[in-house]
């Protein structure tokens, strides 16, 4: 057994900055809290680079319970790019306000809790990590104290803790089966017990994770907690808690449940159709940008429960799950971002955005049409991932119904760019300028966002 | 070398959106120059190509999918790259007046360009669709921010449509990449080894996915009916370019992906594929007799010649026809493609001319325009005579080879089929002399007053596309020399050499 804690390096870094955050936080006089920020940013910087000096080691896990391998690497890379992003992006949200450094190490914690969530290898380490991406994110999605910010935070936290018992139900069957929490040796012995019982710790286990996830049913936090908290908060809570739940998802898929792989291909190929089509189907008429996002991100969780239903087949899901969600978090980001640049949330308020910042408008085109698939973009490069492995697995209908939502979803983010182009302002003059610091990071997700696609074999492969 | 071509406006569309000193006239230049350039480059890649796959290029690209980047270029694709170059450049020159946001319109015109000769060159699906999709992307921005009418509309119908046969295109080409063995996307390897062979089933869902989304694009009979929106309400350069190049890039697909690697199912099926085609130019043509205005009517022809491309290559597919036929129905294919290019680029052009001066492109409303423009008319005349292909014209040279291969396949199907489509002909035919006659002979319309004569630009953009039509019409011999190894090597994948 490898009881190594160097090998969670990355995972200590993040702890650590938190920590020294919070009590630097407390310290510090309201208007130099900002220091929080660069603490926090270097927490996640090193946290980087340890995992890209980490990520040449040969697979293995930690303490019998935590697996130190490539998906693991990805979503600590991902994760840390992502949140280091928000970061940026809160600095000019929460500069001056009270509790300025608590966001920051809320931020961290959550995103600690995402990446334990994607390695943990033992259901014991899966439920508090649960818990650890879960809670921050509550309490930052009523950071505001406003009405609808409260409202979404409840909402947030009751859905949340339901489907959360749930999958501690569901983590004592799976126990109860097969006499172990970790996931070899439970998928070893789970093909022997009886297989209605299986299916139903399945099911209840994903309850959690599509909690996380955002995928139906659990879904329905997802449009109002978009709407409702602020901004930045938005972008957070849309991106980055996805990336750990579909690298944790992958890994359940893979090593709990491949010997009762038909079974459990059949119920989340189901509910991948359910969430890709109620997404897109809810986002068609939003004219409120946040919440189309909102659908828009539900509909992609749809698209990544594919290669996850096919994932004991082997062959291309782990390279589709992980490149998808890498692809999906850069490009969602930058969506988010020019929202938080725009500051504006109805379609209307988008009119005439080409002619004010040509930049954003661009980066928001390549962002919409990112999320559409179009290639060169790396969403496509997943999506082709996405589609070979589901009919190289078996699921040939799956891949159909994945092509008729992508065209389906075109309609919807082309009614965002139309009035981007195409419209005069509609209040002339009371058109206000664009967040620089936003600007900036959504030009960025939008520029990575086609160079990883461009890029994809030297990713692809290095992954 | 082929990259430099492919690439090359792309970088310059770079740099003219960012050097912030390249406004107006001298973004137009620069998209004059970066095209010339570019021609020049096609003329000298076409002087030093020596048969085979050319200039070829093979970097890995996403090695887990066996995707690379891999473009060469041969008989079939060289023709189509040098119309585009000639296209896009002709196209600037006419859009030199042009004055709304001039920086972004040169720019989306040199992107478009790259996505085209990409397209033309690539030897990988994915490559293949990367450029497809590109050019659809491109080509919504150039309708919704340039054209006009019920721009927006017709752009959003556009790309949904074409969007969703994409789609298609690409769940057919994820079925190629795992029916081939190894799996791959590369089109040499498949083509070499063609996927399917002991799976009929398989073969012909794949073909349906593949065909179905280049029929959209074509467009074919029934799934044509986006064209005439988007072609009305583009701009004139945009009509030129969507008409000339880009529906190319389905019939094109058809013979660079569908015949060579699903050959066994392209023969099972070249009688559906004969029919779709044969419906298609009778259709297209009796359509485009009703029409009233001038763009829909050049758009429904499109949809006509398209269709003797299509009929062209399913009656190649034909199995048991004459191999030298069935050789000759693909060279007139191809040069179809080229003759369209040309002849329908500059009747767009010609129709530009129109919605310029009167803001309308309604036939009643015009009427003895010869008298206020005779160059003008002089030029349509000449174009409407080679698209319902007069001989000493291209459309001539296409259209008969056609003709002579479907028919010389001596299969009784084919025989009818060409009969059929002969009638496609005279449809035109008529279309075209009723059209010159209404408006530019007779008596003066009430729009006739504002039309006055082509001016420079519109000249040297649409004169130069006449006469390299006049030319393949005299001297088709090297671009047939060009063309015929090519058609060769398809039918030998079709026969099994």
């Amino acid at each position: 057994m490898d009881e190594n804690a160097l090998g969670l390096l990355p995972e200590i870094l993040l702890l650590a900055g938190a920590v020294l955050g919070l009590a630097a936080g407390a310290f510090l006089p309201r208007e130099r809290q900002g220091i929080v920020a660069w603490i926090c940013g270097t927490a996640l910087a090193a946290e980087l680079a340890a995992t890209v000096a980490a990520s040449g080691g040969p697979p293995g896990m930690s303490f019998a319970a935590y697996a130190v391998d490539p998906p693991t690497h990805v979503a600590r890379g991902v994760v840390g790019v992502a949140t280091l992003a928000v970061v940026v992006l809160a600095r000019g949200w929460a500069r001056g306000h009270r509790r300025e450094a608590e966001v920051y190490v809320l931020l961290l914690l959550a995103a600690l809790g995402t990446i334990l969530l994607a390695g943990s290898g033992d259901l014991l380490v899966l439920v508090p990590a649960y818990l650890l991406a879960s809670v921050p994110a509550y309490a930052l999605a009523g950071f505001g104290k406003d009405a609808r910010g409260t409202e979404a935070a409840l909402k947030y936290y009751l859905m949340g803790a339901f489907l959360g018992v749930l999958m501690l139900a569901g983590v004592t069957l799976l126990y109860g089966l097969s006499g172990t929490t970790a996931y070899l040796p439970m998928g070893e012995r789970l093909p022997g017990a009886p297989g209605a019982a299986v299916a139903c710790a399945a099911v209840l286990l994903l309850a959690g994770m599509l909690f996380k996830a955002g995928g139906v049913p659990a879904h329905f936090w997802v449009p109002d907690v978009t709407e409702g908290t602020s901004r930045v908060i938005a972008t957070f809570v849309t991106t980055v808690p996805k990336i750990g739940a579909f690298v944790a998802l992958y890994r359940v898929a893979a090593e709990i449940f491949p010997g009762v792989a038909d079974r459990w291909s059949l119920i989340v190929a189901i509910l991948a159709t359910a969430t890709m089509t109620l997404g897109n189907l809810a986002a068609f008429h939003q004219d409120n940008v946040r919440r189309l996002l909102a659908y828009s991100t539900v509909s992609q969780a749809g698209y990544l429960l594919v290669p996850v239903a096919v994932a004991a087949h082997g062959g291309l899901g782990r390279t589709a799950v992980l490149f998808y969600v890498a692809a999906y978090a850069v490009t969602n980001l930058g969506a988010f971002a020019v929202v938080v640049a725009a500051g504006r949330d109805t379609l209307a308020g988008y009119a005439g955005l080409a002619r004010r910042s040509p930049g954003l408008a661009l980066a928001l085109v390549v962002c919409l049409l990112g999320l559409v698939g179009t290639p060169p973009t790396a969403v496509f490069v997943g999506k082709v991932l996405v589609l070979a492995a589901a009919w190289d697995g078996g699921y040939g209908w799956l891949a159909v119904v994945v092509v008729v939502n992508t065209a389906a979803s075109v309609f919807y983010y082309l009614r965002w760019i139309v009035p981007v182009y195409w419209r005069a302002p509609a209040d002339a003059g009371a058109g206000g300028g664009v967040g620089r610091v936003a600007t900036g990071v959504a030009c960025l997700a939008a520029v990575i966002s086609v160079l990883l696609g461009c890029a994809s074999g030297a990713v692809v492969t290095h992954g | 070398m082929l990259s430099v071509v492919v690439f090359l406006p792309l970088a310059v569309a770079a740099v003219v959106l960012a050097v912030p000193a390249l406004r107006g006239r001298a973004a137009l230049g620069a998209w004059i120059a970066a095209a010339s350039a570019d021609l020049v480059l096609v003329a000298i890649m076409w002087i030093g190509y020596r048969g085979g796959l050319g200039y070829e290029t093979r970097l890995r690209w996403i090695p887990t999918l066996n995707a690379g980047y891999h473009v060469g270029v041969d008989g079939l694709s060289l023709p189509l790259m040098a119309l585009t170059a000639v296209l896009y450049l002709l196209c600037a020159i006419y859009s030199l007046r042009e004055t709304t946001r001039v920086r972004a319109y040169a720019a989306l015109f040199l992107f478009l360009e790259t996505a085209s000769l990409g397209l033309f060159a690539a030897q990988d699906l994915l490559l293949f669709f990367v450029f497809f999709d590109l050019s659809i992307v491109g080509m919504y921005f150039v309708i919704a921010g340039w054209g006009h009418g019920e721009r927006a509309r017709s752009a959003l119908k556009f790309f949904l449509y074409t969007f969703v046969g994409s789609l298609a295109l690409l769940l057919g080409f994820i079925g190629l990449y795992l029916g081939g063995e190894p799996h791959t996307f590369d089109l040499v390897d498949l083509t070499r080894k063609p996927p399917f062979a002991a799976a009929p089933g398989a073969a012909a869902l794949v073909l349906l996915a593949v065909a179905a989304g280049l029929a959209v694009k074509t467009p074919t009979f029934p799934v044509h009916t986006w064209l005439p929106p988007a072609h009305t309400d583009a701009p004139a350069a945009g009509s030129a370019i969507l008409a000339g190049i880009l529906l190319k890039m389905g019939t094109y697909g058809f013979a660079r992906v569908a015949m060579p690697v699903l050959p066994g199912a392209w023969q099972r099926y070249a009688w559906v594929v004969v029919a779709v085609g044969l419906v298609s130019v009778l259709y297209g043509a009796l359509v485009a007799l009703a029409q009233e205005n001038l763009k829909r009517l050049i758009a429904y022809t499109s949809v006509n010649h398209m269709g003797y491309i299509v009929l062209a290559l399913g009656a190649a597919g034909a199995a048991g026809g004459a191999t030298g036929a069935r050789e000759l129905a693909v060279t007139g294919a191809v040069t179809q493609m080229v003759s369209h290019g040309l002849v329908t680029g500059a009747l767009f052009l010609l129709s530009g001319v129109f919605w310029d001066r009167a803001r309308a492109y309604d036939l009643g409303r015009y009427g003895g325009v010869a008298e206020r423009a005779p160059v003008f008319a002089r030029l349509t005349a000449v174009a409407a005579f080679a698209s319902l292909g007069l001989p000493g014209l291209s459309g001539f040279i296409a259209e008969f080879q056609i003709f002579a291969g479907v028919i010389g396949t001596g299969l009784t199907g084919a025989v009818v089929a060409g009969a059929l489509a002969v009638l496609g002909i005279l449809i035109t035919a008529a279309l075209f002399l009723r059209l010159l006659h209404r408006v530019f002979l007779g008596r003066p319309g009430e729009l006739t007053p504002l039309v006055s004569d082509v001016r420079g630009h519109e000249l040297g953009a649409i004169a130069p596309l006449l006469v390299l039509s006049v030319l393949v019409g005299v001297v088709p011999r090297p671009l047939l020399a060009l063309i015929e190894p090519a058609s060769a090597a398809i039918v030998s994948f079709l026969t099994g050499r």
